[in-house]
């Protein structure tokens, strides 16, 4: 049961006028899932999600939820959530009434309303504030009431419009809690849209990557950050230094380049962390440009025959001045081999 | 700008702005015969006497009549028009802007003059109702306008957000839009109706035998009678729209719509 699919998105178009916003998407969600869309602004992951929700109608394709056929199925009727990034509250009406909207219009007695709203309420912490205007509210106040009128809803599958961007990082981390506690407490099945790899990594259980409308990796946090497939990936999960392969040898500004050790011929390019840059040793030579410290952390910018180089070493060791030439080396169990480099 | 010149400026525009309102009240009070300015002694009689004047009151039920049913009309149209116009990207969505704030740029004399010529007289309407449809007409641009700004300043994801709340369309315009345009509408109203009871030149070319409104009816008073009651008229006249707009922005912000 648990691994057939509850959400199921097939052959996925959206095309506005010459434009393809999403070219034949396919990805099948599990029951209770946490999907993060991670992409640049303009990959299509918004598009997709809004198609989800009834808000666009694809060009083509077929979205399955739960065993019924909703392409067609308007926005008011697939019970579909979703918590938009502005939230979306409605100003004239209080918390209470905000959360208490969809329930009224299906028409439930005042006294299921009443338990299901308060319950709702209660549970993003809201208990005290039920009488205010969304107005009177802070920014992470209304989201957590823009997530109870969605949850109150027992909606089939939750979207969330990037949740945390609009936070503050201590908010950040509050919410990132909030959600991935309703998740457990509900099993609800939950996608959300981000541009921040930071965030699809720690709250989601899959993280399907986008760019210009097509899929580009879907994989767990760890498989995304660890093995990405392509070069965008890996810049997108923070490889910053990406190479192609070319005979053996990494294509760079400086002409091809042989490592050390020699190179399998099936990968298309490798891609190197900051971290995985070994520094003081090795057969290159760059010079330092610019040195920033970040806490545990000191990262070097150094300009090398091989293009810009950044490496990050232990902040603990000396520092190196602007203009110092450093050897340096690129060892290749630091490094991700990558399918694609395109 | 000179410090010791602006404050001369302002008193000089104050007084061109203010000047002919106060020169009204003043003659207003005169307990002379004939309008003149300064008065010739005070007294309320003439403010008394607007009172009296049958041909006043008729005008002023018409004027108010068409000022809050042409109104009303306008709004009808005005605010889907606005909703349309300010949420979707239609075709000729810059011609229809265009046509719509026509009334405001065209002189009310050649409307008024279109009107009676290529609408009335052909398809031979009362007076009442051509006087009725060409304020409607006069006052919709006011509305688009006034209107179509509370829309822009609602951002349309709370309609989505009650779609997908189980809303249709239709409900969550009127749960959700309506509610907070609220203001902006009553503001319309204002505009408009201050608009349409102040008109003169449309009303003028489609008047007719017993229907009149009521700044063309002291037009005509004036062209017989030469009392100072047209004046007390104009006083009072003022006085209700000063005070329509002053509850309005007390109460509205209305100069945030207009």
């Amino acid at each position: 049961m648990s691994d057939r699919a509850f959400l199921s998105l097939e052959n996925l178009t959206l095309s506005y006028g010459n434009s393809i916003a999403v070219n034949k998407f396919n990805l099948d969600i599990r029951k209770g899932e946490l999907v993060a869309f991670l992409g640049p602004s303009g990959c299509g992951k918004t598009t997709t999600m809004r198609s989800i929700a009834g808000l666009l109608n694809p060009t083509s394709g077929r979205i399955t939820l739960d065993g019924t056929d909703i392409t067609r199925v308007s926005a008011n009727k697939r019970n579909v959530g979703l918590v938009f990034q502005s939230y979306a509250l409605f100003p004239h009406l209080t918390v209470y009434e905000n959360v208490a909207f969809g329930l009224r219009l299906k028409r439930m007695a005042d006294a299921d309303i009443n338990a299901r709203v308060t319950a709702g309420i209660k549970s993003v912490g809201l208990a005290a504030l039920s009488g205010r205007k969304p107005a009177e509210l802070s920014g992470g106040q209304q989201q957590r009431v823009a997530l109870a009128r969605s949850m109150v809803m027992e909606p089939k599958v939750l979207l969330l419009d990037e949740p945390l961007s609009n936070l503050d990082a201590r908010l950040r981390v509050e919410m990132r809690a909030e959600l991935q506690r309703v998740q457990k407490e509900t099993g609800i099945t939950m996608i959300f849209v981000t541009h921040d790899q930071a965030e699809a990594l720690s709250l989601a259980d899959r993280i399907v990557v986008m760019r210009n409308g097509l899929i580009e990796q879907v994989g767990t946090p760890e498989e995304i950050y660890n093995n990405p497939v392509s070069a965008f990936v890996a810049d997108f999960v923070g490889f910053e230094n990406v190479f192609a392969l070319k005979d053996g040898k990494l294509a760079t500004p400086g002409g091809a380049v042989a490592l050390s050790e020699a190179l399998p011929g099936n990968a298309a390019g490798f891609a190197w962390r900051p971290a995985g840059v070994v520094l003081d040793t090795g057969p290159f030579q760059g010079k330092v440009k610019s040195v920033s410290f970040t806490g545990n952390l000191r990262e070097y910018l150094l300009d090398t025959p091989l293009g810009p180089i950044t490496a990050e070493v232990s902040a603990a060791l000396p520092v190196h001045d602007l203009g110092t030439e450093l050897a340096f080396d690129l060892p290749l169990k630091a490094a991700a081999p990558l399918q694609r480099f395109a | 700008m000179n410090r010791t010149f602006s404050p001369l400026i302002l008193a000089a525009l104050l007084i061109f702005l203010i000047g002919p309102f106060l020169i009204i009240v003043a003659a207003s009070l005169s307990a002379g015969d004939t309008l003149t300015f300064p008065p010739q002694g005070l007294s309320l009689r003439w403010i008394a006497k607007v009172f009296t004047v049958e041909s006043f009151r008729d005008s002023f039920i018409m004027s108010m009549i068409l000022a809050v049913g042409g109104t009303f009309l306008a709004l009808l149209l005005g605010v889907p028009a606005a909703y349309a116009l300010s949420r979707y990207k239609l075709p000729f969505g810059e011609v229809v802007n265009t046509i719509v704030t026509l009334p405001i740029i065209v002189p009310g004399i050649i409307v008024g003059l279109a009107l009676l010529r290529y609408v009335v007289v052909p398809f031979s309407f009362s007076i009442g109702i051509a006087l009725f449809l060409a304020h409607t007409a006069l006052v919709l641009p006011y509305t688009v306008r006034v209107v179509s700004s509370s829309f822009n300043n609602l951002r349309s994801d709370m309609e989505e957000a009650a779609v997908l709340l189980g809303a249709t369309r239709l409900g969550a315009f009127f749960k959700v839009v309506l509610p907070n345009i609220q203001s902006g509408i009553l503001a319309a109203f204002i505009l408009g109706f201050v608009t349409s009871f102040n008109q003169v030149p449309v009303s003028l070319f489609l008047s007719g035998p017993g229907v009149r409104t009521l700044p063309i009816d002291m037009l005509s008073y004036m062209e017989t009678t030469y009392d100072p009651s047209v004046a007390a008229l104009s006083a009072l006249l003022a006085l209700m729209s000063i005070g329509i707009v002053f509850l309005a922005e007390r109460f509205l912000g209305f100069s945030r719509y207009v």
